[in-house]
């Protein structure tokens, strides 16, 4: 994140949580760089996260109201606190164990009625603070700290999730799109209604070493290669699409 | 702000309410802005009439996916501005406990009605009990206490749920309004007065709304979009709310103001009414429902002749240990009727030095006065 963005952090914060080469620190500076192009009013602003890294991105950091919540609640605090005062620009963030997990229920929910918020949804594959576990984003086969076999179970597709759910505007960006990922999240902040943005993420120290993907630089290039946008998808063929992800507007 | 009368939003006179109908009211009476919940056996009737009057008075209404949602969201409004209300049964309140302590523990007023049903589990959906008596004080995990009120009739599930509002925002914690089935569900004729005395949340622009000089002191409480750049979590915080979850100390000093905010003000929060208990050589205490039966009940046995008075608690938590520690040590007996296998006897043997008789039925029916006159007569 640069220097000029720190204006948006609580006065007195001097480090962050966050491991040795995690993308959710890019993240955070990419939803606060989106929020500077757009000269939104930070009093104005409700950040909503749950339990997990990706919880931690607007709370303490974020110089604004912001609640930290129980475990996978976040769209029911946020839709009570909406509901009340709608004049709140609500911004829920957390990871993919707290929205799609043990949230999932209130995530498909607060597509349908289509709520007026912006969900972001840090995906890094698994649940990073507890040590590195599987979760419902987790691919088929990966080593996690509780499927040492490999997992068994397909993982969710969060954005056709949402999206069929009822979400207005849904898209999904990694960390190594920069550009793409503010706009996306600057479209969707913009966009009444519930926004969704998935962000794909690396986590290295939880996820990473035990499936050897490498070191965190290593990671991110693989994210650069494997994300393509639809139209490219459209000229490969089903084996290629296998070791590709689809990001954009989708 | 604090204490101020207000016009009844109902016109004043007399209404036929159901329990249900009347804690909606109540609610409306005391400006709730907002109430969510799930319908559930036997406290449905509350959320239906509440979808048509809140839109009446501009209040919000949300029928969410769970009981989980409900009272999150509730905590979400009540951040927001809103005095804010969940109604559910036995199993939607054991599925609220994560947020009771959660709304302890960042201090949410929140009012919460309970309309007990037999349980465990699901039970009998449609017959009564007070069963959930111990899970309103222990429910959730940790150290904590929130206040919960006893009401035996129409009259005053309308009134305890003004109170409850009232208890919530003075002391800044969950307030349970412990119904039951037969209140729930009971027709009875009200009286509405002209004014009803509320009290309004306090705030106090950049104070810190977590902590307090008084080591038993209830912060001010600032809400979303006033520009206090609200941190607000779950875990050990200072009276910033910045996590501290490794000192001892704060963790220590935010446990203890919690609980010392409440019982250090117990006498102020806590109500009962007594009833021939100066020359009593047993006493009945009693509760919610059972209470009818009771005092029918002495009031038959009193034509007899037999010294027995009745001491009724309209609120259950924080307990009335004082009042219980001397009336044990005025009478021979206590004899204690209830709903469940005997939660409240428990707490009375605790303080009274005298005999305590339990009489726990859990049969899903009300505890009939005959039974209790028939309890009675082999105890004076």
């Amino acid at each position: 994140m640069v220097r000029e963005l720190e204006k948006y952090f609580r006065p007195g914060i001097g480090v962050t949580t966050y491991c040795p080469g995690c993308g959710e620190a890019i993240l955070q500076g990419l939803i606060l760089r989106a929020i500077d192009e757009l000269k939104l009013n930070m009093d104005e602003m409700l950040f909503v996260s749950g339990i997990g890294c990706a919880a931690w991105i607007p709370s303490p950091y974020f110089n604004a109201d912001s609640l930290h919540t129980l475990h996978g609640r976040t769209i029911a605090f946020a839709t009570g606190a909406k509901m009340v005062n709608p004049k709140l620009k609500v911004m829920v963030i957390s990871g993919d164990g707290d929205l799609a997990d043990i949230g999932g229920n209130h995530l498909i929910h607060g597509a349908r009625r289509n709520m007026d918020m912006t969900v972001i949804c840090a995906n890094n594959q698994n649940y990073g603070m507890t040590g590195g576990q599987v979760c419902a984003t987790t691919p088929e086969g990966a080593l996690t700290m509780t499927t040492h076999q490999g997992n068994p179970f397909r993982p969710f597709d969060l954005c056709r999730l949402v999206k069929a759910a009822g979400a207005v505007y849904v898209a999904r960006y990694a960390v190594t799109q920069p550009v793409a990922m503010v706009r996306g999240i600057k479209k969707a902040l913009q966009t009444e209604g519930f926004t969704f943005i998935e962000a794909l993420t690396p986590c290295p120290v939880q996820f990473g070493r035990r499936n050897k993907l490498g070191k965190p630089a290593e990671m991110l290039k693989d994210l650069m290669t494997k994300c393509i946008s639809e139209e490219k998808a459209e000229t490969l063929s089903t084996e290629e699409l296998k070791s590709k992800i689809i990001t954009g507007e989708l | 702000m604090g204490k101020q009368k207000v016009n009844s939003v109902l016109p004043p006179g007399s209404y036929y309410f159901s329990g249900d109908e009347a804690v909606a009211e109540g609610a409306i009476a005391a400006r709730c802005g907002y109430c969510a919940g799930y319908p559930i056996t036997p406290a449905t009737e509350t959320l239906e009439r509440l979808s048509v009057r809140f839109g009446e008075v501009g209040a919000a209404f949300m029928q969410m996916e769970d009981e989980i949602a409900s009272i999150c969201s509730c905590i979400g409004a009540s951040w927001a501005g809103a005095k804010a209300m969940t109604i559910t049964s036995g199993p939607g309140f054991s599925l609220m406990q994560e947020a009771i302590g959660y709304a302890v523990f960042t201090e949410t007023p929140l009012v919460l009605v309970d309309a007990q049903r037999s349980g465990p589990s699901t039970g009998q959906a449609t017959r009564v009990g007070s069963g959930d008596i111990m899970q309103a004080k222990w429910g959730s995990h940790g150290d904590y206490l929130a206040i919960a009120l006893s009401p035996w009739s129409v009259q005053e599930l309308y009134d305890q749920t003004i109170n409850a509002f009232n208890l919530a925002e003075r002391f800044r914690v969950p307030v349970f309004v412990m119904a039951e089935e037969a209140t729930a569900h009971l027709h009875e004729r009200i009286e509405v007065g002209a004014e009803v005395e509320l009290f309004n949340r306090e705030k106090k622009p950049g104070a810190p709304p977590f902590g307090t000089e008084e080591e038993d002191g209830v912060p001010p409480m600032p809400v979303f979009g006033d520009g206090e750049k609200l941190l607000i979590t779950g875990s050990t915080h200072d009276e910033w709310g910045v996590r501290k979850i490794t000192h001892p100390e704060i963790h220590r000093k935010l446990v203890t103001r919690l609980q010392k905010k409440i019982l250090n003000r117990s006498q102020e929060i806590i109500q009962y009414d007594s009833h021939y208990l100066d020359d009593a050589q047993v006493a009945v205490i009693c509760y919610g429902f059972t209470a009818r039966s009771a005092l029918f009940a002495v009031e038959q046995l009193r034509g007899e002749g037999k010294k027995i008075g009745v001491l009724r608690l309209k609120t259950l938590w924080p307990f009335a240990d004082e009042l219980i520690k001397d009336i044990g040590s005025r009478v021979g007996k206590i004899f204690v009727p209830e709903m469940n296998m005997g939660q409240v006897a428990g707490e009375v043997m605790k303080y009274a030095a005298c005999e305590v008789v339990s009489y726990g039925q859990v049969n899903g029916e009300i505890v009939h006065p005959h039974t209790i006159i028939e309890q009675l007569r082999r105890l004076v």
